[in-house]
């Protein structure tokens, strides 16, 4: 028998306003326990969540940037349990108007096959505060992340494979950081995924029935969790068994998936809407307004450096895998740096640089105008692509002035023909012997010539001019 | 409006309370008076009119975002039973919240 699997997945996703979604308390990250809070997270009795405008804004900037329909008239509705994490025993959220809905983004899979994934719904909600729990008995509760604001990105039934799970995931943290509403760092918990996955014999008019993972914090979690879900879920089906609704968590030392609780024991969460805040009209004009903040997404600027700078696909690809990368891209390129060689050196030098120590290119010392200014001594013939390299290890760990200091050092490539003749000259009258292997037919002498010359510059000399020195003086002797 | 005593024992689950045989049967009969008396509402012809969200006119009450000093931690802690190293100390409850981790 064949199947069919299908996956929803629902994204937790922290923004970094401010101040936090119904409070003002700060959103700080790692702070001391309980430092960054304030009565309002607390519920101390007779506080009045206010909503913060700033989170409305940086929902419309991810609802905008996937292509989602914004709700212009909204409510927030509240959500009830009893956990102490959350010491209001209710989560405000929004249920019956998310702030958007009907969205989409566009993967690209290994092979290049594109496909776009649908977005339900997207809406605005607070995380609760974090809960250590300790073996002797007691629970330790930090509410500084009550309260920061969230938004949960619920896309359509639209994936049917772990990678394409993967594919979507990939692209919508990078679409989000490109909005600049979030680091969206998996591992650090500013995005987490719920995963739904249900398996059915291809052909079935049925749907299968749906388990979901929760909380799951990285990519790969991801893909191991879907792919051994596929295989538990089929194998019951072969057997002739049933899919049970149920909540599963993805015991990662395992690779494996553990039942955490089935739909009986499913909450209720009784929502009803949230008395203690009114209503909101979203306007066109604040929609045109928080439009206007939005930076250019990826895909245009890749289209952008392909037909504008000539720049191959695969390079503009990877130029715009992170807002860092491409913004200093075309910083470097507005500094007068030409497009092709201001992208080699991203991808090659640099990002090999930073692969190996293992940093951002923020954490370096390299700015636009230093990479531009050393392309430009490179392309003008002052400095070799050698020195080049030396040029680049100094202006990328220390903030020196790459003109400034090719000259103090010494570094400038000599290649006025003027100063370079004499030299030839000289190491030509030095060695007859060389002269007559070459014109015997011995090009290893031509080598050794080039070497001699190098020798007398210290380094210095431009292969090229050089080259066309040594082969007419030659000709002439 | 019949209420059961398994919908009473549902809510109390929910809301993590324990009741004893002789409150459930108490509780249930109170909770049904009172589901009796609200359901008189359930008589007015709703036709045709919006459901009230809020029931102040107010539209679009926001703050601008800007965080404020926090609240001292050793003021809030003035109200919490059991606190250590700037943590709540809480009873373990091992059943996983919401959004727990």
């Amino acid at each position: 028998m064949n199947f069919e699997t299908t996956i929803g997945l629902e994204v937790h996703i922290e923004m970094q306003t401010k101040s936090k979604a119904y409070s003002p308390a700060p959103v700080v990250y790692g702070a001391e326990p309980n430092t960054n809070t304030n009565v309002i997270d607390w519920a101390y009795p007779g506080v009045l969540p206010q909503v913060n405008k700033g989170v409305l804004e940086y929902g419309m900037r991810a609802a905008m940037a996937l292509n989602c329909e914004i709700n212009q008239d909204l409510h927030f509705d509240r959500k009830n349990y009893f956990y102490p994490d959350n010491p209001k025993a209710y989560q405000i959220t929004q249920k019956d108007t998310p702030l958007a809905h009907d969205g989409y983004l566009e993967i690209e899979l290994e092979d290049g096959t594109k496909k776009k994934i649908g977005i339900e719904e997207m809406h605005v909600e607070e995380d609760a505060g974090k809960n250590t729990h300790n073996p002797n008995g007691y629970s330790y509760v930090d509410l500084n992340r009550q309260g920061t604001p969230l938004i949960e990105i619920v896309s359509k039934p639209d994936m049917h494979s772990a990678d394409e799970a993967y594919a979507y995931l990939s692209r919508l943290r990078q679409i989000i950081k490109f909005t600049g509403i979030s680091d969206v760092k998996m591992e650090q918990g500013s995005m987490r995924a719920d995963v739904n996955v249900s398996v059915r014999p291809i052909g079935s008019d049925k749907p299968g029935v749906r388990t979901e993972m929760k909380n799951l914090n990285s990519l790969e979690h991801v893909r191991k969790g879907i792919e051994y879900e596929e295989k538990r879920q089929r194998g019951i089906l072969l057997k002739g068994g049933e899919i049970e609704q149920e909540t599963r968590r993805f015991d990662e030392p395992t690779g494996t998936t553990v039942l955490m609780r089935s739909k009986e024991e499913a909450n209720d969460y009784r929502y009803f809407p949230e008395p203690d805040l009114p209503t909101y009209h979203i306007s066109n004009d604040w929609m045109d307004e928080v439009r206007a903040s939005i930076p250019e997404m990826p895909d245009k600027r890749r289209e952008r450096y392909i037909n504008e700078w000539g720049i191959p696909a695969y390079d503009a690809k990877v130029l715009t895998q992170s807002k860092e990368m491409s913004d200093f891209y075309e910083a470097t390129v507005a500094k007068g740096a030409d497009p092709k060689l201001a992208s080699n050196w991203l991808m090659g030098e640099v990002n090999a640089y930073l692969n190996d120590k293992q940093i951002e290119l923020a954490d370096t010392a390299l700015t636009p105008e230093h990479l531009a200014t050393m392309i430009k001594l490179i392309k003008d013939g002052t400095i070799s692509s050698k020195i080049a390299k030396k040029v680049f290890k100094e202006i990328i760990t220390n903030d020196t002035e790459p003109k400034a200091w090719v000259e103090e050092k010494g570094m400038v490539q000599l290649s006025d023909p003027a100063k370079l003749q004499p030299i030839i000259d000289e190491v030509l009258d030095n060695n007859q012997q060389s002269i007559e292997d070459f014109k015997n037919g011995k090009d290893r002498a031509f080598g050794f010539l080039v070497g001699n010359i190098m020798k007398q510059t210290r380094g210095k000399a431009n292969p090229k001019v050089v080259n066309k020195l040594l082969t007419e003086s030659l000709k002439n002797r | 409006m019949n209420i059961t005593k398994e919908e009473v024992r549902k809510i109390a689950s929910l809301s993590k309370l324990e009741f004893t045989e002789a409150e459930l049967e108490k509780f249930t009969s109170q909770i049904e008076d009172i589901m009796n008396m609200s359901h008189q509402l359930s008589k007015i012809d709703t036709e045709g009119v919006k459901p009230t969200i809020n029931v102040t006119d107010a539209v679009n009450v926001m703050r601008e975002d800007v965080a404020e000093e926090p609240t001292p931690r050793e003021e809030l802690m003035k109200n919490v039973p059991d606190h250590e190293d700037g943590f709540i100390k809480v009873p373990a409850i091992l059943d996983e919240g919401e959004d727990d981790e």
